[in-house]
């Protein structure tokens, strides 16, 4: 992976930026000892890593506005940072970037049950903040798998989804407003407790932007009242192409559970050996989710069951209890722990249409065959989402080269059956040199445009999304 | 002018030296005299594929050719569109593009979201002829910036859609409304109490002292909320005319202004009693309270009212429709539309 050359002339010049950003802020909210800016080299994509020039820790908006302000009028990169668990390499520093981390903007600043929402600074972590309304029968919606570390202030800046984004969508639509900071350090706000914007919907484009147009310092999110229940259902089948029919003939049928996940034989035999989920040994397993009261709950299940049996499912178990449900689920929240047993693994992300869900399958076998490295697929069925996880030795030269080789055919395969290269873990510096296969030229220039109109000097996490050659000549 | 394909359409705007004026079904009439340019040439469903629940329409598609065949397979465009071409007096028929570029919703958008919420995909031809391409048609996508959030409720001003798809619901099977008789001002609470109940409502709304829930969905599960409620909020099954909330027909035959609020849910009843202070004549609460559909005198302007969120003047010709911006956002808006529109001629008359 190509990152820009650093700029020299920057580092040169440590010293006075460093002490610059401290005139801006509280003494220990900069950090620029090499051994603890190492923290900041990389994030959950490890293999690439780059400690930055300095880091720094803001508390305050207000804070957050003094240390853009500063950097920009220096001329320094910025690096906005969550809790670095991106997969796409996001908040990776360049050696020339100032590392901006939220971790200590972590209050709630309002909880509003009437109206349904929570204002949050930015680096709370996403389970917190359900964490914050549970006990009055509410939740936040988006729950991606990393909920316990990840920070709302990446979930924006990515867009991420969770297992129930199916029924519940992804954090687009769950958020209401955000407070952000401009790289030239200008406060705005952007939506609020209300629906809707007056003017252009710059809310949804900064959701998704991956920290190019700006610095989220609050949030305001949509909190839901909690079903009464939820219960899942395991399917097993003897092949993918039977599986992928099932749940369209479920789709079809006007079902809509809250979650359709699915996992492929080499993640079932995984997940066994890890964890004991007491998974039945077949092809591809379904664990299908629905919710309400236990009537409702009874009516969904019967219809989907119904379904099913159509299909000759090898297996089918209907959860009888908090237990059963439990058990049905942890081989489920393991099947990445599990897969990491085994060896290192590059996680893909490409979304496809659900219709063409068996010849991808059927071709990603084959690339792992010609690749001879071994795919686990485990992933959003109901929506396409894919998540094949290849097995790499990162001790082994030349295997990691290899894999992304792989990595890239599978992603531009999505792209050519009608789909896309990152469903929800967004590009980063990972598939950003993949965009030309989705996009064209023009298609690249007018995002770029975008990013002009936020930060003309190209100075906020710039050496990422786009390829290096399109940005070239704006980021200078 | 009326192009039968994107390339056609890139080639007038290319050439364009004064304004367009971009027409769909025509619900929303323009306020200048620039030439027209009709969408209807780029017209009909380019793919649907029902058990991906996906659909993609070119942008000139009528409205109701695409819910007919949605219908007919027993899907919907979760948001519920309003059409207000009776609202606005004309003769038009609404546009799956008209559509998106007024991120138009109904009642559902308090649980399914707003038109950008189900909008995948976009393709559009910019104001400097260029075709754009963003989104897709998968469920999920964040490569690259989210412009087709950006396209919805752009008013035409950034581009002219050429495509448009979407993410589809399975229609309800089964649905039932919850009446409860109070005044206004508790109307927003009761609204509250169903929304914050595990009870899954799809629509929630104040009209004359009748405050209406209404959930939707597999038939027994409908029986069991629809109960569940109606002992929850002390009221009674009943009928209640969703779609005529949804195209505001009860002021369609109605002279004067009519307002769109968007608040906080519980600041509605307030509001309301303040635009009545000031003049409203008629009041109508969507959104559990936060969509206020009002009727002014002509040329009133309601905008002096208290409140936190925002207004736009859905029909009347006296004052601006849309509302004036705090000055850095409205500094980005006008420097995207002047990057994505140079020349300033896309519907030019809106959004200002
Ligand atoms: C085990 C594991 C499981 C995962 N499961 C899922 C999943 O199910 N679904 C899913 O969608 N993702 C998943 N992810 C990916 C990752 O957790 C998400 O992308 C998450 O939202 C990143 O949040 P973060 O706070 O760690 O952000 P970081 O990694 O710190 O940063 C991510 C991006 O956000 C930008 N950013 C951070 N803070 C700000 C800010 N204040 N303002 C502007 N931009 C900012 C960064 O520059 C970077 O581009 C998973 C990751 C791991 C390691």
């Amino acid at each position: 992976m190509q990152m820009p050359v650093a700029n020299a002339e920057i580092i040169a010049r440590k010293a006075e930026i460093v002490a610059r950003l401290r005139s801006v802020l509280p003494i220990d909210a900069v950090i620029d000892d090499p051994v603890a800016t190492k923290v900041y080299e990389c994030d959950a994509l490890s293999a690439y890593r780059c400690p930055p020039l300095a880091v720094v820790l803001p508390a305050s908006t207000i804070q957050t506005a003094a240390v853009l302000k500063a950097c920009h009028e220096m001329g320094v990169p910025v690096v906005p940072r969550g809790s670095g668990t991106s997969l796409a390499g996001g908040a990776m520093p360049t050696a020339d970037s100032v590392v901006l981390g939220v971790a200590r903007l972590d209050q709630v600043l309002e909880t509003d049950y009437e109206n349904r929402f929570i204002r949050v600074q930015s680096g709370r972590t996403n389970l917190s903040v359900t964490g914050a309304v549970e006990t009055n029968g509410f939740f936040y919606a988006p729950d991606p798998s990393s909920q316990l570390a990840c920070a709302i202030a990446g979930n924006i800046a990515m867009n991420s989804g969770g297992a129930h984004c199916l029924k519940y969508g992804v954090t687009t639509n769950n958020l209401l407003g955000v407070t952000m900071v401009t790289m030239a350090g200008e406060i705005i706000e952007l939506g609020g407790a209300y629906l809707g914007s007056a003017g252009y919907d710059l809310l949804g484009l900064i959701c998704g932007s991956e920290g190019q147009l700006g610095v989220v310092t609050e949030a305001t999110l949509r909190i839901l009242a909690k079903p009464e229940g939820a219960r899942p259902v395991l399917i097993g089948f003897d092949s993918n192409e039977v599986a992928g029919a099932c749940v369209s003939d479920i789709i079809r049928a006007g079902v809509l559970p809250v979650a359709i996940e699915f996992m492929d034989r080499p993640v079932i035999r995984a997940v066994e050996n890890f964890v004991n989920a007491g998974y039945p040994d077949v092809k591809a397993l379904l664990i299908i989710e629905v919710e309400g009261s236990e009537t409702e709950i009874d009516e969904q299940l019967g219809k989907i069951v119904k379904i099913a049996k159509r299909h000759n499912p090898v297996e089918l178990r209907e959860s009888g209890s908090e237990a059963e449900s439990a058990n049905i689920w942890k081989g489920r929240k393991a099947a990445f722990g599990a897969m990491g047993q085994i060896n290192d693994y590059m996680c893909l992300d490409g979304t496809i249409p659900v219709s063409q869900l068996p010849v991808v399958l059927r071709r990603i076998t084959e690339l792992s065959d010609e690749y001879g490295l071994d795919v686990g697929n485990v992933f959003h069925a109901g929506d396409g989402n894919m998540h094949p996880l290849i097995l790499y030795d990162a001790n082994k030269s030349g295997d990691l080269e290899k894999c992304e080789a792989m990595g890239a055919e599978i992603l531009k395969l999505c792209v050519e059956v009608g789909g896309c290269l990152t469903g929800e873990h967004g590009v980063g510096i990972e598939k950003r040199d993949l965009m030309y296969e989705q996009f064209n030229r023009d298609d690249l220039e007018i995002q770029m445009m975008v990013k002009d109109v936020f930060d003309p000097k190209w100075l906020l996490n710039s050496a990422k999304v786009f390829p290096l050659t399109a940005s070239e000549a704006r980021r200078g | 002018m009326k192009p039968l394909s994107e390339q056609e359409l890139s080639e007038i705007v290319v050439n364009a030296k004064t304004p367009l004026n971009i027409v769909g079904g025509g619900t929303w009439q323009a306020r200048n005299n620039a030439e027209q340019l009709y969408t209807s040439g780029l017209s009909g469903v380019s793919l649907y594929e029902p058990e991906a629940l996906t659909l993609v329409a070119k942008a000139g598609t009528p409205l109701v050719e695409i819910e007919d065949l949605l219908a007919k397979n027993g899907q919907c465009l979760p948001f519920e569109p309003n059409n207000l071409a009776a609202l606005q007096g004309v003769k038009a028929i609404p546009t799956i593009g008209g559509v998106v570029a007024t991120n138009a919703s109904g009642p559902r958008r308090i649980s399914a979201g707003a038109c950008r919420d189900s909008l995948i995909g976009v393709r559009f031809v910019d104001g400097n002829g260029v075709v754009i391409k963003n989104g897709g048609r998968v469920m999920k996508n964040v490569t690259g910036y989210d412009l087709v959030k950006l396209m919805s409720g752009s008013f035409g001003t950034l581009g002219v859609l050429t495509e448009v798809s979407f993410k589809l619901l399975p229609a309800a099977q089964a649905s039932a409304t919850v009446l409860v008789f109070e005044d206004e001002k508790t109307c927003a609470a009761t609204m509250a109490a169903a929304l914050g109940s595990p009870f899954d409502v799809s629509g929630a709304a104040h009209i004359d002292g009748i405050t209406a829930v209404r959930v939707a969905g597999l038939a027994g599960s409908v029986e069991y909320r629809a109960a569940a409620l109606a002992s929850l909020l002390d009221g009674k099954i009943g009928k209640f005319n969703w779609q005529a909330l949804r195209d505001v027909q009860a002021f369609a035959d109605q002279k004067g202004d009519v307002w769109r609020f968007s608040v906080k849910p519980s600041e509605g009843p307030e509001l309301a009693a303040g635009l009545r202070r000031l003049g409203a004549s008629k009041i109508m609460f969507d959104w559990a309270g936060g969509l206020l559909w009002v009727l002014a005198p002509t040329g009133l302007d309601l905008r002096k009212a208290e409140y936190q969120g925002h207004a736009m003047l859905i029909r009347g010709h006296a004052l601006p429709v849309f509302q004036p911006q705090p000055a850095p956002v409205a500094a980005l808006e006008k420097a995207l539309r002047a990057k994505f529109d140079p020349k300033n001629i896309l519907n030019a008359d809106r959004m200002t």
